[in-house]
């Protein structure tokens, strides 16, 4: 195994984790992240070196991008439960964050999820999405107000504990 | 708790959060937070909105990673049938022709002939297969993708029209090839059966068509000037064949 495959497979697990907020679904997940690698590993001999990590997140960030694309014309289905509801005990509040997530767009959820779940820096991210700093500050701005009102709008008469 | 000089901004406090505040200004956010309560509410919500991200979602780091992405399999799996029917074909090609050593000659050495078609088959098994993005640049950009295939690969890149055997042009993607980047076109017939041909430069002399097949996925090879070709396709052998050679006069025009 190249050193290269070894970066890639490290990051399998993160990828997979970005790819089931992102999707919501974790079999679309795991089909953005199988084409990830697929991509990543045809691209071998082309790397030239550099960052495999922000390589890797932007690669599954744009297919997701084209994927949602293409379902746009076609009726979005929810789904009736989590594939996998949270094994860790707070199941309620891991699906309000789940639905909160859902109702952002595509760029804004990208980001959250970056900064917040994956721990990305600011300017990664931006190299990620092709955009300037200010503009991913402001997308993280605008998704965590709406992440905040989703989750306080939903479930109005239950106490945060924290 | 005194008051700050420089007010806090809603950003300064994101990248209070996010640790992407310079340390100098970490002071003045902390006293600011102290000094205003709506903001400091705020910024807790921002940890525990992470907090519930990082409950609902870091479960999966801990799953078994599935099969189907197990690197291993995505890097080996595709190309050990491929490399059989390929030893096979240049085996039954050599032997059969009964002159291996000007076979050699020929099509170069063979290891060269045969990760060329390797990686044919390889690219064609990967994306015929693809449902949601097949190509890199669709048949719509037509223009566009044969003068970027032109100039990353190094030669007149054509693509063919097989029309007349009912095949359209879907697009195509840059791919590495075993000497270069290498051209990858897709065709595909009214019932969505898809066609593909992967050319690239490649140290090879000129040779005739030749044939392999596996698993229902037959491919024709060849290479003209210092070009090699390989088409690929899952029809019998007379339909490839026909279809390579409509492909083979449109690339031999070119020149390349």
């Amino acid at each position: 195994m190249t050193a290269f495959r070894d970066s890639v497979e490290t990051m399998i697990p993160a990828l997979r984790r970005y790819a089931r907020a992102l999707a919501r679904d974790a079999d679309i997940a795991d089909d953005l992240v199988q084409d990830t690698l697929v991509r990543a590993l045809r691209s071998e001999r082309l790397f030239l070196g550099g960052d495999i990590r922000s390589w890797l997140y932007t690669i599954l960030t744009n297919l997701n991008k084209n994927r949602r694309r293409s379902l746009a014309r076609r009726p979005q289905f929810m789904p009736l439960l989590d594939n996998n509801p949270d094994a860790s005990g707070t199941e309620a509040e891991g699906r309000d964050i789940a639905r909160a997530l859902s109702t952002l767009v595509e760029e804004q959820r990208s980001v959250l999820l970056l900064v917040m779940l994956e721990g990305l820096s600011y300017r990664e991210v931006a190299d990620i999405q092709g955009v300037p700093i200010g503009t991913v500050m402001s997308r993280l701005a605008r998704a965590r107000a709406h992440v905040k009102a989703s989750l306080e709008g939903e479930r109005p008469a239950l106490r945060r504990v924290k | 708790m005194t008051e700050p000089q420089i007010p806090v901004t809603e950003d300064e406090l994101h990248a209070y959060v996010d640790n992407e505040l310079p340390a100098e200004r970490r002071g003045d956010v902390e006293a600011w937070l102290a000094a205003h309560p709506d903001d400091a509410a705020r910024v807790q919500s921002w940890r525990a909105m992470a907090d519930a991200l990082h409950a609902r979602y870091d479960s999966v780091l801990d799953e078994a990673v599935p099969k189907r992405l197990e690197i291993e399999r995505l890097v080996r799996q595709p190309r050990k049938w491929i490399y059989g029917a390929v030893a096979a074909a240049l085996a039954a090609f050599i032997v059969g022709g009964g002159a291996g050593w000007v076979a050699r000659g020929v099509i170069g050495s063979p290891s060269t002939f045969q990760n060329f078609t390797v990686d044919a088959l390889d690219a064609h098994r990967l994306y015929v297969v693809e449902l949601r993005h097949p190509v890199e640049v669709e048949a719509s950009e037509r223009d566009h993708l044969i003068s970027w295939l032109s100039k990353r690969c190094g030669y007149d890149v054509k693509a063919p029209e097989l029309e007349v055997t009912g095949l359209k042009l879907v697009g195509g993607r840059l791919l590495p090839g075993p000497e270069g980047p290498a051209a990858f076109l897709m065709y595909e017939s009214p019932t969505g059966q898809r066609f593909t041909l992967y050319a690239s430069r490649a140290d090879m002399k000129t040779t005739h068509m030749h044939y392999a097949s596996s698993n229902g996925d037959g491919a024709m090879f060849w290479a003209n000037g210092s070009v090699g070709y390989v088409f690929s396709g899952a029809v019998d052998k007379e339909r490839l064949n026909q279809i390579a050679h409509l492909v083979y006069d449109q690339t031999e025009i070119a020149g390349g």
